[in-house]
């Protein structure tokens, strides 16, 4: 379980252009959850995220996994047990190393990288049994660098490389915003087959409320530092585009989207 | 002959400095100018050492533990300090400066009455003496090539060529990529000073001004290589995969820089060397460049 407690975060502190983000933030995520969170610009989804993996400091408040105190600790430690996908398809992969190469880091994530051979030979049939399973043809193609493969391409593997160890949190951050509608469709249906076949709990965000409604057993809707919706259960599974458009235009509105 | 020889010996004792500069400007992408005090470094490490009458072996391997302390300063200020990456090169390489005239004892060390790895008893009693100085040197540099191009392939090796690729990827692998740029810039300079030890050997003298103008040098060098290696690749019989590996390059463009400038100082007025060197450094980028242009074309054409 993931606790957010009276999160509080200012932008800028002691300057003109100081601004309050969250102010007595909460939020609780059960395990195994996939929750989708939409919200307007500047809502605090993204910083949302950077605050439970670590990637910015907050100024009060607790973060907990599992009822421990993660606040203070550095962000490439509490990723060992997290695995994230960026909105951009090239911060998820090395662009100049080879897809193997690539998919054998990944499968070391939290061991040790000493001087044992980089790549496993015997692992790599369960690699092409895995880049196979994306329908890319990638399983063809494990020499090639991945700076040569598509967006698309390189947001699956980047998906694929995040949840390659046992990981508790998957995050998804707009992670298929960068991506044409079909390949977007493609690396969405691939997210549901991952966090379902692996039971993560999962924080997603999106801007495409269809997949935010279609996607995921909770929905939050973010604004100006806070949560204005959140559902689940079975209004979660009956819930469509337009039960929540209403409310997101007048949000929009109010931020002068 | 000797004039060959003499740039190949040249050209490979810089192209053990040059695989430094290649993990940091190349892997890591960051340009580190501590290699200017870590080059004597190794040299004055290496001088003191021989005046005390240590084996000449152990010396190398001493410089290079010398070089990898410099290194792992320069990845501390950077990484710790959060001082920019030039500035923190700048910082030790003046640092050193001094360390080396301490270590040495002074500015000009002569060699030539020590035992080298050159001239010493184990070497003639196993050779029956006279054993040409350039087949030492390739031994050095065959050496720490194999093992560079190992490390890589090593999952340390992976990590590090990932943190000058994609930082996020690191962090995203749970590892600290402050450890890595360090570990990365300490290989780096342990290489730079093994060149600078077998530099001193070889010309039977220390000089605190052999650093001057090394990170240049190796720089070249890197530079000259990788392009070579490039189209090399594109070449048809090596496009699929082959076994010559970008180091060997690294060396090639040492001993071509190296040959140049020799050229220059032979052929030419001695002032003339460095202009020569820039302009061969500034025609090798130009080339690249029209073969790049040539390959887009050729891209389009087929498509």
């Amino acid at each position: 379980m993931l606790e957010l407690r009276h999160i509080h975060k200012y932008y800028n502190p002691g300057t003109i252009s100081e601004m309050c983000l969250f102010q007595d933030f909460n939020l609780e995520i059960q395990k195994g959850e996939f929750v989708s969170v939409v919200g307007s610009n500047g809502s605090g989804k993204t910083s949302m995220l950077n605050l439970i993996c670590g990637s910015i400091g907050l100024d009060e408040g607790q973060i907990l996994i599992d009822g421990k105190d993660i606040t203070r600790q550095k962000e490439y430690k509490r990723l060992k047990r997290i695995g994230r996908v960026y909105q951009n398809p090239a911060m998820g992969t090395c662009p100049e190393m080879t897809i193997l190469e690539n998919l054998s880091m990944a499968d070391c994530k939290g061991g040790f990288f000493g001087l044992q051979r980089g790549t496993d030979k015997k692992r790599i049939p369960y690699y092409q049994e895995l880049l196979s399973q994306l329908g890319l043809g990638l399983e063809d193609k494990l020499y090639a660098k991945v700076g040569t493969l598509s967006g698309g391409q390189r947001q699956a593997m980047s998906l694929l490389m995040s949840a390659m160890t046992p990981i508790d949190f998957l995050i998804l951050d707009e992670h298929t915003a960068a991506l044409d509608p079909k390949t977007a469709d493609l690396i969405m249906e691939l997210t549901e087959k991952i966090v379902r076949e692996k039971e993560l709990t999962t924080i997603m965000v999106t801007h495409n409320l269809r997949y935010a409604v279609e996607y995921g057993d909770r929905l939050l809707m973010m604004h100006q530092g806070k949560t204005v919706m959140d559902i689940s259960g079975e209004k979660k599974k009956n819930l469509q585009v337009e039960d929540i458009l209403d409310k997101f235009n007048t949000i929009s509105i109010e931020c002068g989207n | 002959m000797d004039f060959a020889l003499s740039i190949l010996e040249q050209g490979l004792i810089y192209g053990i400095l040059a695989l430094g500069i290649y993990i940091t400007y190349k892997i890591l992408d960051f340009p580190d100018l501590t290699v200017d005090g870590s080059f004597p470094l190794g040299s004055a490490v290496t001088a003191a050492l021989l005046t005390k009458g240590v084996n000449p072996y152990l010396s190398l391997l001493i410089s290079f533990l010398a070089g990898v302390l410099a290194g792992t300063c320069t990845g501390l200020i950077h990484v710790k300090g959060k001082v920019r990456d030039l500035l923190s090169g700048i910082i030790m390489m003046t640092a050193l400066y001094t360390v080396n005239l301490v270590i040495a004892g002074s500015n000009n060390v002569p060699l030539f009455a020590q035992k080298t790895i050159f001239s010493n008893s184990f070497l003639e009693g196993i050779t029956g003496g006279n054993i040409p100085d350039y087949t030492v040197i390739l031994l050095v540099a065959v050496v720490s090539k194999l093992l560079l191009d190992f490390y890589l392939k090593t999952r340390s090796g992976y990590l590090l060529r990932a943190v000058g690729d994609n930082e996020v990827l690191v962090t995203s692998l749970a590892k600290d990529k402050g450890s890595v740029k360090i570990l990365g810039l300490a290989i780096s300079n342990g290489l730079v000073a093994l060149a600078g030890s077998v530099f001193c050997q070889q010309q039977g003298v220390f000089d605190i001004s052999s650093g001057t103008g090394s990170m240049v040098i190796g720089l070249a060098s890197v530079i000259v290589g990788t392009s070579l290696y490039r189209v090399f690749t594109k070449l048809k019989p090596f496009r699929k995969k082959s076994y010559i590996k970008v180091t060997t390059f690294v060396f090639l463009g040492a001993v071509l820089y190296k040959a140049c400038t020799g050229l220059a100082i032979r052929y030419f007025m001695p002032q003339s060397m460095k202009m020569i060197s820039a302009l061969f450094l500034l025609a090798v980028l130009l080339l690249m460049l029209v073969f790049d242009n040539m390959d887009k074309k050729k891209v389009k054409k087929n498509a």
